[in-house]
């Protein structure tokens, strides 16, 4: 059948109405969850290789670690699991999604733009959350006995960590041409994951790279995180500090130059 | 036209959408410059216009995603860019280019634009009505430029809107879709609907829109109901090929007064006015003094098309 009759006289009477709350941050944040998981560069970022040094790293001494080796070995690569997804997977997922236009799309809907943003935060959250419940198994399984209170400490800097890659993810994402994005979110993933902070502990590194890998998020949140787990000698305060500053100055640079489309 | 503070005229009360002296400028570059429209509740109005007349510019206002630098705009009672969350919950929109994650699946995306709206259409009939279903868990990245245009159609009615704004919606359709979408817009019209499209095709601005207005560089250059424009000044021509070198100026005389006759090239001939039973017999009679057969006979009605590149002009612009 052709013409409008192919569609029932009352079909698109308007009843508009904003859907609930609660359930569009579910599945915008769902949705976001997903993609993440089904993204096989994604999972390799996030999930394999940060899996892989845990496994590798506790097993073949290549750096210098305390005993129990595992403890100071999953302290970096919680590091490494915050980084990858708030700011590396973040920043090219949220460039790629500017260039499609899904920004534009969902703020053309009822979807509130603070909940877009929170949907954003909720999916980095369940991510990393994925991550630590794997990562933290593994680390059972390769003998990491931690208390409650380590734990409790591990997770308050765990958000602390995501929220200052977070910050500084959506800065990069939402500035740049997508394929510029990839590169630049790729090569900083590298350069911190051996030179700051994160698989070489600050003291295994050349004294010039460790101060500044101190004042960089990856050097305070893998450095707290051993002091935190592995009773690594070091200020849990300074650690702290340099996280909020970064989460600060990163949230006021992408509040002020991320561009929506 | 002003529009008095609690108490809206009859014309806004109406209307869906009504912009007065609407300009916004990008810099050094006026992109709407004084454009006036109304689209009434139940009726499609195409704005028609060459690429970066400022058709966008004047929808994404509308849409409250850009402020205007001077003018008002009232959409569903609503300043845009006052309230746009209230006026998003009753609108839907079809953004150039689509718009989704790369990634989600075609059926994923509608479920979650579904999800914003309190009473949205069925998903899945949806889907099958805009024939996605093969696509339907198919990657955005991964459909084609028709079914990311579908799947955007799809998005912006699925929240039963008062009001839908089309940007370009057939744009990249093979001719069956287009068909689809148009018997769409005549359903969301035949539901009481409001639709602002734009569009490039004349033929599509013919078929669906009860008003159309035409933009460039800004202004709107007309409008009125596409038989208005098209019967504009009984633009009507004859042409018809003949004999090489006939006598006009007996043409003339023939015809009455106001009609305008040449040979645009060798044997071939155009007579321009309004082309009734009389003026046709005048012309083969004339055709027949001179000895000659008048072969090819063509009576053109003015096309939409023919106003608008009279209005805009011919050259190719970058």
């Amino acid at each position: 059948m052709t013409g409008p009759l192919r569609f029932e006289p009352g079909t698109f009477t308007a009843r508009p109405g904003r859907g609930s709350l609660p359930r569009m941050l579910a599945a915008q944040s769902g949705v976001e969850l997903k993609l993440a998981l089904r993204n096989g560069e994604q999972v390799l970022l996030t999930l394999l290789i940060p899996v892989v040094l845990l496994v590798g790293l506790t097993l073949v001494h290549v750096i210098d670690l305390p005993e129990p080796r595992v403890d100071g070995v999953i302290a970096g690569v919680f590091a490494l699991a915050v980084m990858s997804t708030a700011f590396t997977g973040q920043a090219i997922a949220f460039g790629f999604d500017r260039r499609y236009g899904v920004i534009r799309r969902l703020a053309a809907t009822a979807l509130p733009r603070w909940l877009l943003v929170a949907g954003r935060l909720a999916a980095v959250l369940g991510t990393v959350a994925v991550q630590v419940v794997v990562l933290g198994v593994i680390g059972a399984l390769l003998g990491w006995r931690p208390d409650a209170g380590e734990i409790g400490l591990a997770l308050v800097l765990v958000l602390l960590g995501c929220a200052a890659f977070g910050g500084l993810g959506l800065l990069l994402g939402g500035t740049l041409r997508a394929e510029i994005v990839l590169a630049v979110a790729n090569v900083i993933w590298f350069v911190l994951l051996l030179g700051g902070g994160i698989v070489v502990p600050l003291d295994s590194l050349p004294t010039a790279v460790a101060a500044v890998a101190a004042y960089l998020p990856s050097g305070a949140l893998a450095e707290g995180l051993r002091i935190a787990l592995a009773g690594t000698a070091g200020s849990l305060t300074q650690s702290v500090l340099v996280l909020v500053a970064w989460t600060v100055v990163g949230a006021a640079l992408a509040a002020r130059f991320v561009r929506l489309h | 036209m002003s529009f008095p503070a609690g108490a809206p005229s009859s014309a806004a009360a109406d209307a869906a959408v009504t912009v007065r002296g609407l300009v916004k400028r990008y810099g050094p570059t006026t992109a709407v410059d004084g454009v006036d429209l109304d689209v009434p509740v139940a009726s499609v109005l195409a704005l028609l216009g060459p690429n970066g007349a400022g058709k966008t510019t004047t929808v994404e206002i509308c849409e409250g995603f850009r402020r205007a630098d001077a003018g008002e705009v009232r959409v569903l009672g609503l300043d845009p860019a006052g309230a746009p969350d209230a006026l998003r919950s009753r609108i839907g929109v079809m953004p150039q280019g689509g718009g989704a994650y790369p990634g989600v699946r075609a059926e994923e995306m509608l479920r979650l634009v579904a999800t914003c709206a309190a009473h949205p259409l069925d998903v899945g009939w949806l889907i099958d009505v805009l024939g996605l279903g093969s696509c339907a868990r198919t990657p955005y990245k991964r459909l084609s430029g028709g079914q990311q245009q579908r799947l955007a159609l799809a998005c912006a009615v699925v929240g039963r809107p008062e009001l839908v704004f089309l940007d370009e919606p057939t744009a990249g359709m093979d001719p069956q879709a287009r068909r689809l979408v148009w018997d769409l817009v005549e359903a969301l019209r035949r539901d009481g609907v409001a639709v602002l499209l734009t569009t490039h095709l004349m033929e599509e601005a013919e078929a669906l829109a009860d008003d159309v207005v035409i933009v460039d560089h800004g202004r709107v250059v007309a409008h009125g109901t596409p038989a208005e424009l098209t019967a504009a000044g009984d633009r009507q021509e004859l042409r018809f090929r003949a004999r090489a070198g006939m006598d006009l100026d007996e043409l003339a005389a023939a015809l009455p007064a106001g009609y305008h006759a040449a040979e645009t090239a060798t044997g071939r001939y155009v007579v321009q006015g309004r082309i009734d039973p009389p003026v046709l017999s005048a012309i083969t009679s004339w055709c027949a003094d001179q000895g000659a057969l008048a072969d090819d006979v063509q009576i053109a009605r003015r096309s939409l098309e023919d106003v608008f590149l009279d209005l805009t002009g011919r050259e190719l612009r970058s």
